[in-house]
Order: structure tokens, then sequence, then C-alpha cells
């Protein structure tokens, strides 16, 4: 049995503790909004918070979240309200939604440490995560806006 | 009478310790040169201290062979000349262009240890692992790709490119777990063009006879 607090919940998880986290979320927990891509961590559409990290769930074993705390889509915000997820639906970024996910799981990572990030900081850190339709430019520009909301908003989430 | 007796006594105690010493020395040169190598010049030394016997010839050897493991995929790929790690057995620069950072572990949400776990994952062109995985800090890039066997030579053993190591770290840091991770690479990639056995005989043979620069 291993113990996982995820989105703010305790969790005693029955696995192989070798078992992808994304598995563990997606089909032990029912927490679909966490994606499956590629499985091998090449493309960024199942990106967790694991201690704020955002790491790749498709390749992170069970066993190295065991005792920490997981943050998924689900748990970004209560009311769908993280400056990020505000600025995504204002600037309408996804096409077919896919990989958005990891892409708002990592551009969150992204604001928390830096605040007024440029353009390139904006590429540096957002680099991992692919977008099949090329969201790309409206990825940037909603992450500039959710900055701004951040900062507006005084929050550092 | 008693007196020269005394004097003889007092004398002959550091004589006689090294005499015993000497033949334990001897001794234990002989076992460690019996354990790796013919060449007493690229003998490791049973004890951790190190004495250096300066020999250019024996010292130029090892270091080619050094030379071969840290130019190769495995070392290299860590040790950029940019801030963008390297991959694969032709060295490219490593897809979705994760960046060193200040402390070598990655920025935002581009982490090594994102995509890195502590150990290798299965499968063929996964993320290779360790506990510690990450580049040379940005204040201390420790750069090899490019250089030439004397460039490489020289800033190995500059405390002010090598990390403040002194010979004794530099030789513990063949033991060191990232430098071993070389020779666990997981699924689909080579090996180092040496063992770690022989790597290390060569990296302290260089050493401990100079560490003398190609020319």
């Amino acid at each position: 049995m291993t113990t996982i607090t995820i989105n703010g919940n305790q969790q005693q998880i029955d696995a192989d503790p070798n078992m992808p986290l994304l598995w563990v979320i997606r089909d032990l927990l029912g927490l679909t909004g966490t994606k499956y891509g590629c499985g091998v961590a090449q493309c960024g559409a199942c990106v967790v918070h694991l201690n704020g990290d955002a790491v790749r769930s498709c390749v992170t074993r069970l066993s190295r979240a065991e005792g920490q705390q997981i943050v998924t889509i689900e748990g970004l915000s209560k009311n769908n309200d993280h400056p990020v997820q505000l600025a995504w639906n204002e600037e309408s970024v996804p096409q077919c939604g896919y990989c958005h996910s990891g892409q708002i799981m990592s551009a969150a990572v992204l604001l928390r440490e830096n605040s007024n990030p440029s353009d390139a900081d904006i590429d540096a850190a957002m680099a991992g995560n692919i977008c099949r339709c090329g969201t790309y430019q409206r990825i940037r520009k909603a992450i500039r806006l959710a900055a701004e909301l951040q900062r507006k908003e005084g929050t550092n989430k | 009478m008693n007196r020269p007796m005394k004097e003889g006594t007092n004398y002959d105690l550091p004589i006689r310790a090294f005499a015993v010493t000497g033949i334990l020395l001897t001794a234990i040169g002989i076992m460690a040169s019996g354990l790796h190598s013919s060449d007493k010049n690229e003998t490791a030394p049973a004890s951790p201290v190190y004495e250096i016997k300066r020999d250019s010839i024996t010292s130029l050897k090892a270091f080619k062979q050094v030379y071969k493991v840290l130019m190769s995929p495995r070392c290299m790929n860590c040790h950029p000349s940019g801030d963008i790690p390297l991959q694969g057995e032709d060295s490219h620069l490593h897809t979705m262009s994760p960046q060193r950072g200040s402390d070598g572990k990655g920025v935002y949400a581009m982490k090594c240890s994102n995509c890195h776990q502590p150990t290798n994952t299965p499968g063929l062109h996964t993320p290779p692992g360790n506990p510690n995985w990450h580049l040379p800090p940005a204040d201390m890039k420790m750069v090899f790709q490019g250089r030439t066997p004397r460039q490489l030579a020289e800033q190995l053993i500059d405390p002010k490119r090598n990390g403040n190591k002194d010979i004794k770290k530099l030789i513990a840091h063949a033991d060191d777990g990232l430098v071993l991770a070389a020779w666990n690479p997981g699924e689909g990639r080579n090996l180092p063009p040496l063992s770690h056995a022989d790597f290390k005989r060569a990296w302290i043979t260089w050493l401990t006879t100079g560490a003398y620069a190609p020319k």
C-alpha cells in the first residue's frame, strides 16, 4: 500500500510501486484530466505537480510519489480560476484541447517562479509541451495575460 | 656505559619503525601492482593516500585513455559547450531544448528531474535516470565539448575550472554517482569506450604521474 496526497486528499494506493503515476491518477483515482500522450516523457501531456515540480507522470513511478504532494489539473484551483486557467479561457487557447492540462500545469510552475516572464522565459519553460494543433502563439499570449492577472490579484499560486 | 646503550636504543626505534613500514609498503605495492597491471606506473594504490611520481610518458599515455572516455557521449553529453545538454551517440542538442539554469538542474517546468527519474526508465529511448541528474552549474560549466586533449587536461586540474577540486577530490570524483551512471546508461545507449575500472585506473595514473597535458 502506498500513501500519496493528491489534490489535498490523502489516498491509499494498492498497486505495484513501479506503476506509472499517470495510471494511478487516471485509472485508479479516476482523475482523467491528465492525459496520456507519448508514454516516454517526450510530449508533456501528462504533466502534474509533484511537490510543486512539473513532473511527467507517465515516467514517474508511484514509489517516487509516496508521501509526497501531487496536484493534477483538477486540483490546480478550487473554481477553475487559477490565473493561467482564466487566461486560457480568455484567449481561447485550446483547439483540440488534448495537451492543455499539461500546458497549463507547466505554465503554472513558470508563473510561480517568475511573475513577469519574457518570451524567452516562456519558450524555455514551455519547450517540453508539444501541441499538435500548433496553438503556441496563443499559449504565449495567454501566459502573458496570466502573468498580468496574477500581478493584479497579487496572488502567487 | 648505560648512556650509549640508551642513545642506541633511542635511535634504533625509528630505524626499526622505518624498516617495518618500508617492508609493509613494499608488500602492499607488490600486491597492488599484481592486482592491476604489470606497469607499476599504471597501478592504483590500495590506500587512499596517493603519491605523486612525475612521469610524463606514463601520464600522457594514461590521459589518452581518459580523454577517450570523457569525450564519449556518455560523459560529454552533459558537459556541453552551450546551455542545452546533448543527446544520443551523435551528441545532438537535447530535444525540447532543456536549459542548464543557474544550478545546472534546469529551469521552471523544464527541470532535469521532471523527466529523469532516480533510476533508468525501462524501454528504448526513454529517459536515463539518476537521483542527482544535472549539468554543471552556470558559474562552473566544466565544458568537455570541443576541447582539445591539451585544453581538457589543463581544465581538469585547474580548481578554478574543475569545481574547486584538488587531486584528492578529483580522484574521488571517479566514483561519483553521476560519473558511474555513464556505465549504466539505459537501454539502447553505448557504454564509454573503457570499463569503469580501466577508466579509473587511467584517471588515477594520469593524476598521480603529474597530470601532464598533451602538446
